[in-house]
């Protein structure tokens, strides 16, 4: 919302007004932490914990996709043949779906869609949480020093941040891939999955790095000046104690925001990068790839393409929203 | 702007005004009340409070953080967000009501019968623009029929007014090539560019220095004797109030608690609160080595104000008449001598001996 | 220790230049500070009053070495820290802190009040007798808070309860000197006098030395025994108190206590009218840096920059031609040269742009 300046002047002067939320002098009062009061805005917001409650669902999911598949009775590479009719295509109405699998079966080879989705959100949050989390701690070391210490070190990783920041994406991620796999495994030899999300993760991180590096760096060049850390220095604290003490603390909240909203990020690179054909291989369950088979049947089994593409929109479109509300409970001004 | 126009070309479009009485006050306000709906509850900023400025006179406001004071002259000028504040009471400037008139009514009211200084005149100033077209730009808002060269020509004069050498030069000059003074005075011809009868300057030369106070100080005297215009001077400077005012109203918790002319209100003060800030503020004269006398706490939240009369908590009197201070919001009354008002349950002799015995010989109060 | 006349910190020719870019070519130099020369002696409190750019806040967080000195030394308790590392500091800032202006941005929002006053001895390595929770307590109470609120936040207070915060922070050491950066100046007048009041206190208890930092003349009057006025990165004007506000030497001090706006007189008072801004540093008058200003100014001002010395083997010493004498308001006011005045003030606006 827009706001003239003068009203801003205004409100100010309504703000400051002493101890606003000066608490009652009695009752052994414990403070409540910026932190403490962000979880409380979170908590009064809907979006926020219908999302959250959402994305809970799939990490629980996710993390328990072998019980699920000992519930189930099926796992992931199971093929059912034999419910497939001639052509390929299976057998009942809206892709064979049935009380044995509740979002039918995969043209072709008879798999079964629901447990493949389950372990491909398996795989999308493995690998979306782990680039998320190498990102975060490499951006974090390499923009907290920059922004710190500045000089010639800030010089040399902004200059590898541009760097990296040019280099176009899928046209090294299309190139690296298979040179790195041919590296590791003959022409002919079976990729394990394994490695191919391995490979995945690494080149998420590679390029990943740099948005969060540049966000710690601001922040941390913002907060070099501010009065308190001078106060720190003054009293002789080391270079530790300054990073891990002062300044980290304070900028938490947009990393964290920005930690939300990449991992969604990942999702779906991670789904385009399956689609073109990068990066995972045949059997590992995964959103992309399902997606990428399905296209072929758009026609003859639209079911095929519409259980992932909702599964994936619902997983994106939660942490995005979730994303988005805890900006505004760690940055209330942000949202006026 | 593209509003219809019938007013001829060069003079100003002023509607139909009541006439106004002789000896009338130019703006008057009563009763004002401005509410501002906030996530942690109803804000009342400013709660009952009136006021008069005559043309030519200086009404100086001086309050503490939160103490409603810049509410007010916002109110006055109509710059509130109106979905997110109420406002009850009247305001009227120059005869005309402003209270619940439609936007574009008081918007052309503003900077031409009425404008403001800002606290911070590198805000108020566009960067991107020189500060000789942002006035003339000021002026030709509500002079539309008036020509670029002329609309130029006046900027230039007005510069040259407010002080600032070789106008003519100046004019195509940035705002970051003033300095903050000159800032100042830029922003201050930019007021006076329409020839308002009305000036709100809000805490104008809080951000600048002594030297350059004084100057700015002077320079709002010398055009006031000029224009003949009413000064409203918001600030939380005893000191600056001193210098320039007529008339003092002192506001605490969006109420007024204290109003009469500047003699009456600092030199024989009614009100605990006018004390304490007596003989809080250090001074260049009297006892260096004696201790200043605080008011003791905090400036209240305007979104849980105490009860009854809001400064009790930090009153040193307040126990002097049981439970009433806590209980009952005084109202503002004649305080004995004509046109000095003060809102306080202590009698009138109490008063008196009190500052008397406690306040009159300490700090600046003397 | 040091008995005698030792003083507990000796500046000599302080002085900070910064480099800038100054318009499409060439770069300058900024000489915020330049040449400074004063003495703290132990518990003494030294005010340093000018205007904004005079270089005073520069001067203060050189002396806690948050900036490093371009120039002169700095002497603590005999020692030259001037250009001391951070090991070296180490046992020296335990007796040399500062109090910074803005009660807002000089405390960690995201720290405990505790962990805010606590602080220092931590980075130091400091276990207090009774530990450090009993310490914060105790500072707490030392600066007039409820010493069960170190955990709390510093959302959680006023201006004045934060501004008591930073000091607590300040004393938690046992300083015997500090720098306080215009402690009270971003704070509500009735909150104003407390910490001036509670600054006086823990001044005469812990005899604590200060170097006072301020533009407001009357805050500095009653806080500090000596007073240096600055202007332009120099000081023009030192000396006892009641020396400079009662007998000012110096045309710019005068001028400067003229322009205070007093509430004990109504209405504009006869002030010193100053001409234009200060100029900028940047390049600063020739000779005398305050001359563009002055009602006073000869060609010998533009010549020669007049040394800051005693006059009648005082303790007052004045950087001027052609010092006051006599009582602050009377003498010599611009009245006289009023036209000079105007004169130079149209070269000043060209100076200050």
């Amino acid at each position: 919302m827009s706001m003239s300046p003068v009203e801003g002047v205004a409100l100010a002067e309504v703000e400051s007004g002493g101890d606003a939320d000066a608490p009652k002098e009695e009752k052994g009062f414990v403070g409540r932490s910026p932190g403490q009061l962000a979880w409380l805005r979170l908590r009064g917001d809907r979006t926020a914990m219908v999302s959250g409650a959402l994305l809970v669902f799939f990490v629980l999911v996710a993390l328990s996709a072998p019980l699920i598949e000992l519930l189930y009775g099926i796992g992931p590479s199971d093929q059912f043949q034999h419910k497939l009719d001639r052509f390929g295509m299976p057998l009942g109405y809206a892709g064979g779906v049935s009380g044995d699998h509740f979002f039918g079966l995969e043209p072709g080879l008879g798999r079964d869609i629901f447990i493949r989705l389950v372990y491909g959100l398996r795989t999308s949050l493995l690998i979306a949480f782990a680039a998320a989390v190498i990102t975060a701690v490499l951006g974090i070391a390499l923009g907290a020093l920059a922004g710190y210490l500045g000089g010639w070190l800030d010089a040399v990783i902004n200059w590898v941040t541009d760097l990296v920041l040019a280099m176009p994406f899928l046209i090294i991620a299309l190139a690296l891939t298979p040179t790195l796999t041919l590296r590791f495994y003959g022409e002919r030899d079976a990729v394990s999955p394994a490695f191919g999300v391995g490979v995945l993760i690494a080149v998420f991180a590679i390029f990943g790095w740099t948005s969060t590096a540049r966000l710690v760096r601001g922040q941390v060049i913002a907060l070099r000046e501010r009065e308190f850390v001078e106060a720190a220095k003054a009293s002789g604290a080391g270079l530790g104690h300054m990073l891990f003490r002062q300044l980290l603390p304070n900028i938490w909240a947009p990393i964290l925001v920005s930690f939300s909203l990449a991992v969604p990020q990942f999702i779906t690179s991670e789904a385009a990068l399956s689609f073109i054909g990068v990066g995972l291989t045949e059997e590992t369950p995964s959103f992309g790839r399902m997606i990428y088979q399905s296209l072929v049947y758009l026609q003859t089994d639209p079911a095929f393409v519409f259980f992932p593409g909702v599964a994936i929109f619902a997983l994106v479109f939660a942490f995005n929203l979730f994303g988005d509300a805890l900006r505004d409970a760690l940055d209330p001004k942000s949202s006026r | 702007m593209d509003r219809p126009e019938s007013a001829p070309s060069g003079e100003p479009d002023r509607p139909a005004v009541p006439e106004q009485r002789a000896g009338d006050p130019y703006l008057r306000v009563s009763d004002l009340r401005v509410r501002f709906d906030t996530a942690d509850g109803v804000v009342r900023a400013v709660d009952g409070v009136s006021f008069a400025v005559e043309r030519g006179r200086t009404l100086g406001i001086v309050g503490e953080s939160g103490s409603g004071k810049s509410v007010t002259s916002l109110a006055v000028l109509g710059l509130h967000d109106p979905k997110r504040t109420t406002i009850t009471g009247e305001i009227s400037v120059g005869g005309r009501q402003l209270v619940g008139q439609p936007d574009e009514e008081v918007r052309r009211l503003r900077g031409r019968d009425m404008a403001m200084i800002f606290q911070d005149p590198l805000s108020a100033l566009h960067p991107y623009y020189t500060v000789g077209r942002q006035i003339a730009e000021a002026y030709r808002v509500h002079h539309p029929r008036v020509s670029r060269r002329e609309a130029r020509r006046r900027a230039v004069d007005m510069l040259g007014r407010v002080g600032i050498p070789q106008p003519g030069r100046r004019f195509d000059q940035y705002p970051h090539e003033f300095s903050g003074g000159m800032r100042q005075r830029v922003v201050i011809a930019m007021a006076l560019v329409n020839d308002p009868d009305l000036l709100i300057a809000d805490e104008p030369t809080t951000a600048l220095d002594v030297t350059v106070q004084a100057q700015i100080l002077d320079l709002l005297a010398d055009l006031q004797a000029e224009f003949h215009s009413a000064i409203i001077m918001i600030t939380h400077d005893l000191g600056v109030v001193s210098q320039v005012a007529d008339e003092v109203l002192v506001m605490y918790g969006g109420r007024a608690v204290e109003h009469g002319s500047v003699e009456q209100v600092l030199r024989r003060p009614q009100h605990p609160y006018t004390w304490g800030l007596l003989s809080s503020v250090p001074s260049l004269h009297g006892d260096a080595d004696a201790d200043l006398v605080p008011i003791r706490g905090n400036p209240p939240s305007l979104i849980n104000l105490p009860a009854g009369c809001a400064f009790h908590p930090r009153c040193r009197y307040a126990d002097r008449n049981g439970d009433r201070s806590r209980a009952q919001v005084p109202e503002l009354r004649p305080a004995g001598a004509p046109g000095h008002l003060v809102a306080c349950h202590l009698s009138a002799d109490d008063r008196t001996r009190l500052y008397a015995e406690d306040i009159a010989h300490v700090g600046v109060a003397r | 220790m040091s008995v005698g006349d030792e003083p507990l910190l000796r500046v000599r020719g302080l002085g900070k230049h910064f480099p800038v870019r100054s318009g499409p070519r060439g770069r300058g130099l900024v000489r915020a500070v330049d040449g400074l020369d004063f003495d703290v002696r132990a518990g003494e409190t030294l005010g340093l009053v000018g205007e904004s750019g005079c270089g005073k806040t520069t001067t203060g967080r050189m002396l806690v070495r948050l900036l490093e000195p371009t120039a002169g030394s700095i002497e603590f308790a005999g020692r030259d820290i001037t250009h001391a590392g951070r090991r070296e500091l180490r046992p020296l800032r335990q007796d040399l802190q500062i109090i910074f202006q803005d009660p807002y941005a000089s405390l960690n929002p995201r720290h405990t009040v505790g962990r805010i006053i606590a602080m220092p001895l931590l980075v130091n390595g400091i276990d207090p007798p009774g530990g450090v929770k009993a310490r914060v307590r105790e500072l707490l109470e030392l600066v007039g808070l409820n010493p069960e609120h170190y955990n709390r936040y510093p959302h959680e207070f006023s201006g004045g309860q934060r501004q008591r915060i930073g000091i607590a922070r300040a004393l938690a050491l046992r300083p015997k000197l500090i720098v306080a950066d215009e402690p009270v100046s971003a704070l509500d007048v009735s909150i104003q006098a407390q910490v001036v009041n509670l600054l006086r206190d823990l001044q005469r208890d812990l005899g604590l030395a200060f170097v006072f930092i301020a533009h407001d003349l009357a805050v500095v009057r009653h806080f500090c025994q000596r007073v240096a006025v600055m202007y332009l990165g120099r000081i023009v004007e030192i000396g006892d108190r009641d020396d400079i506000y009662e007998r000012p030497q110096h045309p710019y001090t005068r001028a400067l206590l003229s322009a205070v706006p007093d509430v004990t007189t109504l209405g504009p008072a006869g002030r010193i009218r100053l001409a234009g801004d200060v100029p900028t540093p940047l390049n600063p008058p020739s000779g005398c840096r305050f001359r563009t200003r002055c009602w006073k100014a000869r060609d010998i001002c533009a010549a020669e920059e007049p040394p800051l010395v005693p006059r009648d083997g005082g303790n007052q010493a004045t950087a001027c031609h052609f010092p006051e004498s006599g009582p602050a308001g009377a003498g010599s006011g611009p009245a006289g040269a009023a036209p000079a005045a105007a004169g130079t003030g149209a070269s000043v606006e060209e100076v200050s742009r």
